[in-house]
């Protein structure tokens, strides 16, 4: 009884070396001093480039809505045009992709097609997608429109497919055990399994896609972005931060009023 | 009605899960298969209607051979094979109306169960299911409502809604209470009896199968080692399926007190 020790610590999980572990504690705090160190600073440039801010910042406090409100207006107007249609388009295209990479569902051949589609998809960023289609298109929101459609079908497709793999396969089996065909397995036992998340997930993805024509308007895929990037040429601060309330704006509804409908939903 | 010829089960793991199993189901005969945990009771009762390929042997129903059937055959012919699994399996989030009526999928077109506007023959069968397994005020309420019980008896009704020529169960009392596993069983045992069905039921509660069931086959590593009347399940028997262990009730209270069958031996013993 009195034998049995009185202390006890948590054996280390990752490296169990004690002297390992220590060389790779010290090597990581030399890379970090020395990365630190390398980065090079032009104090001159950044106190002008302070000055800069302070007007932004400025124009923040003091935002201007007025003088510029019938391009803000049609920006916004094209802006969430952009994000509805391509939110709509993208997820009606992103769910047969997302049925084809579940594999459990569908033949060999079909996943892995699907799932290429899914990884170019995902592996290319939304700005070079939208360099690339303004090239193509010229600037103007269809370019954004495009975009933001391919984006959100690597984006849903991939996350409906993950959805789609980890469904109750006994209620699957069940289904298909009454002599149901593929389609009839889908629409009886898949469906209401994933409902609530692909619901859930297109939402996200329309408050993504409103961001996102942000950001892609700078390159010129028209939108809001495109009127933010003129305001901010022109150096009309005040113009700008109006727009960038108006942006904080329109996404903390969209956040509010999905996270509402999800728990709605549930 | 059902006959298995030299079934045999290989997953691709390389476990041999049944082995040259024969068996003959006459009509309206409930079978008891019981064995421990890996014996392969799960894996006969899906080969029997291909939710798992056999590896070899032939499946009989009636004059089919079920093994040799192309996809949208076997689709046909799964219609005459109902199942009620052991976590129930129903569909969640689907009304129980919905469960029920997704036993006649085999019937009808992909339209017409999208739309869930099936026959007025169908809809009135299902509310005739549903009122024999005493949920007809429930048919609205969403499956995950529901009791554990209830919810058996709603994958019973989808079961009976195939108009089945045969019934696979697996484990359905598994995750019941006592109370409710006697119920689901007596409930399974009547519905058999009035339309002569014969039903496989995998089952791992000895007296409870002893108790319910006309016939009883002992499976222990993939093979058939018993095949005979309940009350043909000796002590011997039992060690022969499950490996030694004291098969004297005592000490096991939950089934010392449901099972008037082997109480008696009890008494023998201790005397």
């Amino acid at each position: 009884m009195s034998s049995y020790p009185t202390t006890w610590r948590r054996p280390p999980q990752i490296i169990p070396d004690r002297r390992l572990r220590i060389a790779v504690q010290i090597a990581a705090l030399v890379y970090l001093v020395l990365a630190v160190g390398s980065v090079e600073v032009n104090w001159m440039r950044v106190s002008e480039g302070l000055e800069r801010g302070q007007r932004f910042v400025m124009g923040f406090l003091q935002p201007d809505f007025t003088s510029r409100w019938g391009d803000i207006s049609q920006g916004l107007i094209e802006s969430l045009t952009m994000t509805l249609t391509s939110t709509v388009v993208g997820v009606l295209i992103s769910i047969p992709i997302g049925i084809g990479a579940s594999r459990n569902i569908v033949p060999r051949p079909v996943y892995l097609f699907c799932r290429a589609v899914i990884a170019i998809s995902r592996s290319l960023q939304e700005l070079i997608v939208a360099i690339f289609l303004v090239a193509m298109f010229g600037f103007g929101p269809f370019a954004g429109f495009l975009t933001l459609s391919f984006a959100t079908i690597g984006f849903i497709g991939k996350l409906l497919a993950d959805e789609i793999e980890e469904v109750d396969e006994t209620q699957v089996e069940a289904i298909r055990s009454t002599g149901a065909s593929w389609f009839q397995m889908l629409n009886y036992a898949v469906q209401p399994q994933i409902m609530p998340r692909l619901i859930g997930l297109s939402l996200y993805r329309l408050d993504i896609n409103f961001r996102e024509s942000a950001v892609i308007g700078i390159v010129g895929a028209g939108g809001i972005g495109a009127t933010l990037n003129t305001a901010i040429d022109r150096y009309e601060y005040d113009s700008a931060g109006a727009i960038l309330l108006i942006i904080i704006a329109i996404v903390m509804v969209a956040e509010y009023s999905s996270s509402y409908l999800r728990k709605f939903l549930q | 009605m059902l006959k298995l010829n030299g079934l045999s089960k290989t997953y691709k793991t390389g476990d041999t899960a049944l082995s040259d199993v024969s068996l003959d189901v006459q009509k309206g005969q409930l079978i008891g298969l019981i064995g421990p945990s890996g014996a392969g009771k799960s894996t006969l009762i899906r080969c029997i209607n291909r939710l798992v390929e056999p590896s070899s042997g032939e499946v009989w129903l009636g004059d089919v051979d079920l093994v040799k059937l192309s996809r949208s055959e076997l689709r046909h012919q799964r219609r005459r094979i109902g199942m009620i699994f052991q976590e129930y399996a129903l569909v969640e989030r689907l009304t129980v109306m919905e469960n029920v009526l997704s036993g006649r999928l085999g019937y009808v077109s992909f339209w017409r169960s999208w739309l869930r506007r099936y026959e007025p023959r169908d809809i009135q069968r299902a509310y005739e299911l549903l009122d024999r397994v005493g949920l007809l005020q429930h048919a609205d309420k969403r499956a995950d409502a529901l009791s554990g019980g209830q919810r058996q008896r709603v994958g019973i009704a989808r079961a009976l809604m195939q108009d089945p020529d045969l019934l696979l169960v697996d484990e359905p009392t598994a995750s019941l209470d006592p109370k409710t596993s006697r119920q689901i069983m007596r409930l399974l045992t009547e519905i058999c009896a009035e339309r002569d069905l014969p039903a496989i039921v995998n089952i791992h509660d000895v007296p409870l199968a002893q108790a319910f069931m006309q016939r009883i086959v002992g499976l222990r590593a993939g093979r058939v080692v018993f095949d005979g009347a309940p009350d043909g399940l000796s002590e011997a028997v039992l060690t022969e399926i499950y490996g030694a262990e004291d098969w004297n009730p005592v000490g096991n209270d939950d089934d010392a007190d449901d099972t008037p069958v082997v109480v008696p031996k009890v008494a023998e013993v201790l005397a």
